[in-house]
């Protein structure tokens, strides 16, 4: 079956297998920043913003994603440079191996876009969902935290 | 002093951002499974049902016929060459008792076939049709088991070779001695002794197992794979493949972490035949499942410690017995097991009297192989709880009691020269040490003396606080070998290329760091490639925290090296003494104030006079291994009624020499404790009575989450190691041995009970509680 999705702002009409999931098709369709950790939504690796809010890609049919946007780790950065979480991250120490860092970014995105200023535990909740075995998420904490802090200041402006 | 030796750093001891950060950050395609390639085959891999049996028959014909199937593998049409799995050193000090495809099982999990088809789907549907006829042997499911007399021998097969004694199902055996244990203890006016029992866990590294095989243009066999050892990886498949070595080519990219579970070749040699036979790239993934049943573990282990002490405190006797569960494999039992008592006794060298013996014993579980720690993570366990209980029965602070036991710099002691990885070690004297300074600091900052015997209570719960010391090493004497290779660009830019293998930790970000700073250039200048064993010279691999230290040293070599061209050139630009030369801001600056760009001096060289390339390459195999300290401090809160245990906070003063780069080497010791808690407290596979583990994702094994951790704070503590890079010494591992017995004592000060066996599940510490209630 066809379906039709905007994937970081492009409009793609893609051939999907029925059953398949959106994590499948986006790393098919060389959205290779979505990572698979566990295929059962357990670790948060392939998680994406569907319609701005983080789903793990894993568990999403991607017959569900008709019509929808979705926005994947590479679809953050623009011309002006990263987006301040990445920045944040890169300047933190919040990236080990690499790996869970595009789900984990991907949630704090989410977190950041819907509340400006969280508590240090309403970050720990809001990438709960995902696991890192590198960092032990104490760089990655502070890293969410000074990212709002900047988001927050550029928000004044 | 050590800042005296650090002045005028300008680019190590800086956090300088990850060189791979801004690829990995914005989700290049960096990792192996991300590079698509026409015509993939994708394998996957029939498991054991059976802990322990004979395959009598397979028939892979309906498999075959299956169209979208083109190979399938099983013991009858594969190398028969017994080898092990275990990337280290050759020869490797583990057993050669694994087969490709072999003709018995040994655990459930144990390879039986593969198949490679057209999809992932195809491939799993046809491992459907691979019909097996097993003879069902009975199971060995504990190391009890596999020692009592006449136990159902696991490998009895004649063509094994490196096994202590297979009859008795004994992969490794050591018994070293140092001093007279007999008169050590005779002579204590306390002794005590404690056992304790680990359980299985697993590194879960959030990218599995992954390789990916082609053939290129000139039909050499590439591995594109995710390991911690590309040149092992290169020797082991030659080996098993009996393909020359030079027809293979291994190419590490970004690895999403291993933890040592990627110091094995699992895949690569799966991956690699399936391409030579069928000429098409192959794809081998292992699923989560996959990851956890056929992978790879920490030992699990029972060890007991008996101390002997003079009424003052000093230690005049330890024995050490350790019982290790190497699982189906040998891979690493020899070498662990060694560091049980290797990386820990030491840290004790008051103790002249020392007995450290054990075995590690075949059973039909799980596959155990090389974890963060390696072995010291077991062995500090029943140490560090035996050194509580002495103090407890001396009546001192178990601060005190280390403070008048432990190594300091300038000291040496026997076991570095008794007990090796594997075979002897290497003597050594301690030249930096500021364990001493790590507990002060630590003990201060979690407000020991305010907090420890207090038991704090709010409601149910209890407070507590608790500590342990702990070292490592750094690389493996006289094993361990590294290489760098550096060349210069016409730009003042050189390529550094390692053999070494970043598998997430930072290394090439540090090893740039060293280059920069010899060769006065900003990190940006220097272009970090690693590893491919086309490209990059040898290095022995990411294990036994050796990058720092042993592929630091061969960089800081190869950079004087490089440095000396530059100046001997710059000297004739400048008209000046060599001597009168310094490298800087990117130019070579005489004593009078003229200087020279780098990119002129390359210039210079690549195509005006005399001319060459600027570049060298430099090795370094380590004479010694000094250890990394640590103190490690932990407040709990245990519930009385639940058994819960909670960690309040957690506090870790480490002593890594001079930190190259600050934040990674936090990162190193932040994310060990949190594993180390996870290994604590949550952990654990899972193992029914037929041998299957019963939880085998990452919702039915608990590891920690943002939300399970404490406030965890982390002091580096510098000292200024002289036979490392810039003072630096390793720091990726000792952090990981402190989690449980720190809150193994901070539990007993809590509530009274000494928690043995792990993990300290609510369910075994209210246990402890009730029966200590009675």
């Amino acid at each position: 079956m066809r379906i039709t999705l905007t994937v970081n702002e492009a409009k793609r009409d893609v051939e999907i297998e029925p059953g398949g999931t959106l994590l499948e098709l986006l790393r098919r369709e060389g959205y290779k920043g979505v990572k698979k950790g566990c295929g059962s939504g357990d670790c948060g690796a392939c998680a994406v913003l569907l319609d701005g809010r983080a789903v793990n890609s894993c568990l999403v049919l991607a017959a569900k994603a008709d019509g929808r946007k979705v926005v994947t780790v590479e679809g953050l950065a623009d011309d002006e440079g990263l987006h301040p979480v990445q920045q944040a991250f890169l300047e933190e120490g919040a990236i080990q191996c690499g790996y869970c860092t595009p789900g984990m970014v991907i949630a704090a995105v989410d977190l950041l876009t819907h509340n400006s200023s969280p508590s240090e535990a309403q970050i720990r909740e809001g990438i709960s969902g995902n696991l890192c075995r590198c960092t032990g998420y104490v760089k990655q904490i502070e890293a969410i935290k000074t990212a709002a802090k900047r988001m927050g200041e550029g928000a004044d402006d | 002093m050590i800042d005296a030796q650090k002045k005028g750093f300008v680019v190590v001891g800086k956090s300088e951002r990850k060189v791979d950060g801004i690829a990995l950050v914005t989700g290049k395609p960096k990792f192996v499974a991300d590079l698509d390639l026409p015509e993939t085959l994708h394998v996957k891999i029939l498991g054991s049902p059976h802990a322990h049996a004979r395959i009598i028959e397979i028939d892979t014909s309906k498999a075959e016929a299956l169209p979208g199937v083109t190979c399938v593998l099983t013991h009858k049409n594969t190398p028969p060459a017994r080898y092990t799995t275990a990337g280290q050193g050759y020869p490797e000090p583990s057993p050669y008792d694994t087969r490709m495809f072999d003709t018995k099982v040994r655990f459930v999990g144990d390879r039986v076939a593969a198949v490679a088809a057209e999809t992932e789907a195809l491939a799993l549907k046809a491992l459907k049709l691979v019909k097996v006829r097993y003879e069902e042997l009975p199971p060995v499911l504990s190391i009890d088991e596999a020692l009592v007399n006449g136990a159902p021998v696991i490998h009895d097969e004649s063509d094994a070779t490196g096994i202590y004694d297979a009859s008795r199902n004994t992969a490794a055996d050591i018994d070293i001695t140092a001093g007279d244990l007999t008169q050590g203890f005779a002579e204590s006016d306390v002794v005590v002794e404690t056992t304790c029992e680990t359980q299985y866990v697993q590194h879960t590294p959030i990218e599995p197992h992954v390789t990916l095989s082609y053939l290129d243009e000139d039909g050499r066999l590439i591995l594109r794979t995710s390991t911690q050892v590309p040149f092992h990886v290169r020797r082991i498949v030659s080996q098993v493949l009996g393909l020359p070595l030079h027809r293979i080519r291994v190419i590490k990219p970004r690895i999403g972490g291993g933890f040592g579970t990627k110091q094995e070749v699992l895949l690569e040699d799966l991956a690699g035949l399936i391409t030579l036979r069928t000429g098409r790239p192959a794809l081998i993934e292992l699923s989560r499942k996959e990851e956890f049943i056929a992978s790879r573990t920490r030992h699990p282990m029972r060890i007991r410690v008996k101390l002997g002490a003079k009424r003052d405190g000093t230690l005049s006797a330890i024995e050490m017995e350790a019982l290790s569960n190497t699982g189906a494999y040998g891979t690493h039992g020899l070498t662990v097991l060694s560091n049980v008592g290797s990386k820990t006794l030491p840290i004790y060298n008051k103790a002249q009297n020392v007995h450290f013996f054990g075995k590690a014993v075949y059973t039909s579980l799980p596959v155990a192989g090389a974890y963060r720690g390696y072995g010291a993570t077991q062995g500090y366990f029943p140490l560090e709880v035996a050194m509580d209980e002495l103090a407890e029965r001396l009546k001192l602070d178990p601060i005190e009691l280390r403070r008048r036991n432990h190594i300091r710099s300038g000291e040496s002691s026997p076991i570095f020269e008794k007990l090796g990885e594997g075979r002897e070690g290497v003597a050594q004297t301690i030249k930096s040490c500021e364990l001493g300074r790590c507990i002060e600091i630590g003990a201060k900052r979690i407000g020991w003396s305010k907090k420890r015997g207090k038991r704090t209570r709010a409601g149910t719960w209890v407070h507590g606080v608790g500590m342990s010391i702990h070292m490592q090493g750094s690389g493996i004497a006289l094993v361990d070998m590294g290489a760098a290779t550096i060349k210069m660009n016409e730009d003042g830019s050189f390529n550094l290329l390692v053999g070494a293998t970043d598998l997430g930790t930072g290394s090439d970000t540090i090893l740039g760091q060293i280059a920069a700073e010899v060769l006065g250039v900003p990190l940006s200048k220097m272009i970090v490639t690693s590893s491919d064993t086309d490209f990059t010279p040898f290095d022995t691999g990411a294990y036994a925290s050796s990058t720092t230290y042993v592929s630091g040293m061969a960089v800081q070599r190869a950079a004087n090296k490089v440095r000396e061209q530059i100046v001997k050139v710059a000297a004739r630009l400048l008209e000046e003494d060599e001597d009168s030369l310094a490298l800087a801001e990117e130019r070579v600056k005489a004593s009078n104030g003229q200087s020279v760009t780098l990119a002129k001096v390359c210039q210079h060289a690549m195509y005006q006079v005399a001319q060459f390339q600027i570049g060298a390459t430099a090795s370094f195999v380590p004479q010694e291994s000094p250890p990394p300290f640590m103190a490690s401090f932990a407040e709990v809160a245990v519930d009385t009624e639940t058994g819960f245990v909670k960690v309040v906070s957690y506090v870790a003063a480490v002593d890594c020499g001079v930190a190259i780069n600050p934040k990674m080497a936090q990162g190193q010791v932040e994310g060990s404790i949190v594993n180390g808690i996870g290994y604590a407290l949550t952990e654990e596979m899972l193992i029914s009575s037929k041998g299957r583990v019963r939880n085998p994702s990452l919702f039915d094994y608990k590891i920690l989450g943002a939300r399970d951790i404490p406030p965890i704070e982390v002091i580096l503590v510098e000292s200024y190691e002289p036979t490392g890079p810039m003072g630096a010494k390793s720091v990726g591992e000792v952090a990981i041995n402190a989690p449980v017995p720190t809150i193994a004592n901070a539990i007993h000060d809590a509530v009274g009970v000494r928690l043995t066996k792990t993990p300290f599940t609510p369910e075994r510490v209210f246990e402890a509680i009730r029966a200590a209630r009675m």
